[in-house]
């Protein structure tokens, strides 16, 4: 049960199959990165698994601890514990990160019940440090105007804030410079343990070097193709993307 | 909907807890329809000088001669039937000065909207209007014994004739337009407040503005001085329940800022979807003095309404902030008006409109410089969010600028509450309705920050009541 289990998900968008077959069971305490070239589908995976209404679900299940969460809205799916962190975080202009973080967690609240003001600030504020945030952070609009590597910051910030069971992350490491990159990789870090799952989604090996995964998934046209341990990694940006188009492109056809 | 129950004993006033009214039960009642023995009635229930009832028969017939502005405005304003409304209902003249003396179900119309509980908290005075006359007036007595005057229209120019008839009807003619007309012939209840020389209010004054009779109109009519060096900031909130017929609302309130003083005037109207809102406000600011209008329109069926200042002194300053929401089936038509009459007047406009579903909203703005002024600046901005494909926005601004050193400065802007942004919003935990009235919120939080906290508390409740009905 302790599980995040995706089984037979098949995708498609406008009739165009985007996900085929798709399988993976990321259990509690283990991180999984899934590599691939662009296009094989795996930003479509993270937004359907996060409940995105752009695409058609032909058939399949996402087991979150046993519960199918596929076909929920965004924010039951969010509720369940499945975090997204975006490839590309949305500007929403004149909500304070400080605002919008206290939304997320009050919406999770029982009727009736508030937010302690003084230790959500105290929360944050010790969060943010960790991520070597600037406290003036929290005043700023959501996003607008921030560089790269600060809307990938802020986007760790609010997974560490609303401790989910399950985190998928998309391209966290794209726009990063290597400074950024070991902050956001250490804010991930801190935040593993054994009552949480990953799912690092990411198309350079880089990240890898700093976020260890205990398992990894390659993925072309629309399914995992190989599984294997973080040495995957290193062979796949050793061989790079093509080898594994030559490999697995007859297995896929 | 368990989100709506949760702030709905929290709210101090939003559509749902407006949407009451007791039997009806009036002393006084002036009949259906508008012609000279309504007004002639009005005039003897409230034993008016001859003056005063001289001045609504002129009114009258003005308003009869002038024809419906529809050649430009929205032309809903042909559904409202005049000969179907009624002019004036009330209970009694005289506005008790303690709650316990106001009648048992105007008290607990008042109670249900929290007016004596904000009272209590932050008002230095309150005066709550309960279809055509106050219920209860009452200020604070310090102020009284520093010479200010808080009373209502009728007690206002019998009493005090000497300093309330020189600019009554001034800032604003009769002729001005039809509904100033209108509201000329029938007025009743309203603010009359006179501040004295240097006398600073530290508190606001407010006003409630409260509609219980189905077929009703209501014509409240305010008239604020403020004399050299005063300041004051007064307030109004209004509400009317659901009915099924039209109910109109027609003010026309007057602001008289003398030389270095200062008025702020705030609104939060919240009306039913069936109120015709066609207000005309103007303030009128001498030298160095400073007007400044705070508006917000939520509700209504059509809102009209173009708050304007005339600059009229050296170093006069003017300001409208103003926030429309129209919601499904409701056209909110707003704007400013600010009239340059002298060298370094200044003035700003910030106009931020939301519409939503069906909504539509309409900016009309008016800057005029004349080519023999110097040093004169004007600011406008309107922004206009649309929440989805449906909203309408236009924006039709008249900015004439002649003579030297004379800048004005004009920036519009329309954006949309994407499908993407929402996702985003939803992907943390948020609802679609907490996550759009966060992006409405959002979008009118810098212009939020001029409010009095009060008011903003409230104006966000009341967002927010809006966007949880907008989802379907």
């Amino acid at each position: 049960m302790n599980t995040l289990e995706i089984k037979n998900l098949n995708v498609s968008i406008d009739g165009q199959a985007i996900l085929k077959d798709f399988n993976l069971t990321i259990p509690k305490g283990e991180v999984h990165a899934l590599m691939g070239p662009n296009g094989t589908g795996k930003s479509t995976l993270a937004k359907v698994m996060a409940g995105h209404e752009d695409y058609t679900v032909e058939s399949g299940e996402i087991l979150l601890d046993g519960e199918n969460i596929l076909g929920k809205e965004a924010d039951e799916i969010s509720h369940a514990g499945l975090f997204l962190a975006f490839q590309y975080p949305m500007e929403i202009p004149g909500v304070s990160i400080a605002n919008f973080i206290r939304a997320a967690r009050q919406a999770r609240l029982p009727e009736g019940e508030d937010i302690n003001a003084v230790e959500y600030y105290k929360e944050l504020y010790a969060k943010m440090d960790s991520l070597k945030m600037d406290r003036k952070f929290t005043a700023r609009s959501l996003n607008e105007g921030f560089s790269g590597g600060e809307k990938k910051r802020c986007e760790i910030l609010q997974m560490a804030m609303l401790e989910p069971k399950y985190c998928v992350m998309d391209e966290t490491d794209s726009g990063l410079d290597i400074d950024a990159l070991r902050i956001v990789s250490e804010g991930v870090n801190h935040m593993r343990s054994e009552e949480r799952g990953f799912l690092v989604i990411t198309h350079y090996q880089r990240l890898l070097d700093y976020i260890i995964p205990d398992v990894v998934h390659v993925m072309y046209d629309g399914r995992i193709v190989h599984s294997g341990d973080k040495e995957l990694a290193k062979e796949l940006e050793s061989k790079g993307y093509d080898w594994v188009k030559e490999e697995f492109a007859s297995a896929s056809a | 909907m368990s989100d709506t129950d949760l702030q709905d004993q929290a709210i101090q006033v939003d559509t749902e807890k407006g949407n009451f009214s007791y039997p009806e039960d009036y002393e006084f009642d002036a009949g259906v329809g508008l012609n000279e023995e309504t007004v002639k009635y009005i005039s003897k229930v409230k034993n008016e000088d001859p003056w005063v009832l001289d001045f609504r028969l002129k009114a009258l017939e003005i308003f009869n001669k002038k024809p419906m502005p529809t050649k430009w405005a929205d032309t809903d304003l042909e559904n409202i039937e005049f000969e179907k409304i009624r002019y004036y209902l009330s209970k009694g003249q005289v506005p008790a000065r303690s709650w316990d003396d106001v009648p048992d179900d105007v008290k607990e119309t008042f109670e249900r909207l929290g007016i004596p509980e904000q009272e209590r908290k932050f008002l230095a005075g309150v005066e709550a209007q309960f279809d055509s006359e106050a219920s209860y007036s009452r200020m604070k007595e310090d102020l009284e014994k520093e010479g200010v005057i808080f009373v209502g229209s009728t007690e206002g120019l019998a009493k005090y004739p000497e300093i309330f008839k020189p600019y009554f009807g001034k800032v604003i003619p009769t002729s001005d337009n039809k509904f100033s007309a209108l509201n000329s012939a029938t007025f009743s209840g309203g603010s009359f407040i006179y501040v004295p020389k240097g006398v600073k209010l530290k508190q606001p004054l407010q006003a409630y503005f409260r509609i219980n009779a189905e077929n009703f109109g209501q014509f409240e009519r305010t008239l604020i001085i403020a004399d050299e060096g005063a300041e004051i900031t007064y307030m109004e909130g209004c509400t009317a329940p659901k009915f099924e017929t039209a109910t109109l609302h027609s003010a026309v309130v007057e602001l008289v800022a003398l030389k270095n003083a200062k008025i702020q005037y705030i609104t939060v109207q919240n009306w039913s979807s069936n109120v015709f809102n066609l207000v005309t406000k103007r303030g009128m600011a001498d030298e160095g003095a400073e007007v400044k209008w705070i508006d917000c329109n939520i509700g209504s069926r059509l809102t009209m309404k173009y708050p304007g200042v005339v600059l009229k002194g050296q170093g006069a300053r003017g300001e409208v902030l103003s926030i429309a929401l129209a919601n499904d089936g409701q056209h909110q038509d707003t704007g400013a008006k600010m009239m340059h009459l002298a060298d370094n007047t200044t003035s700003n406009i910030i106009s931020k409109s939301i519409s939503i579903g069906e909504g539509r909203s309409t900016y009309r703005g008016q800057v005029h410089m004349p080519k023999h002024l110097k040093n004169c600046k004007n600011n406008t901005e309107c922004d206009a969010l649309l929440i989805n494909t449906n909203s309408r926005t236009d924006t039709y601004p008249a900015i004439t600028t002649r003579g030297q050193n004379n800048t004005v400065q004009h920036e519009a802007s329309v954006s949309k509450v994407s499908a993407e942004q929402i996702f985003y919003m939803m992907q943390r935990g948020l609802s679609e309705g907490e996550a759009m009235s966060l992006a409405v919120n959002g979008f009118v939080n810098e212009l939020m920050k001029a409010f009095p906290m009060e008011y903003s508390v409230e104006l966000k409740r009341l967002i927010d009541m809006e966007m949880e009905g907008s989802v379907g």
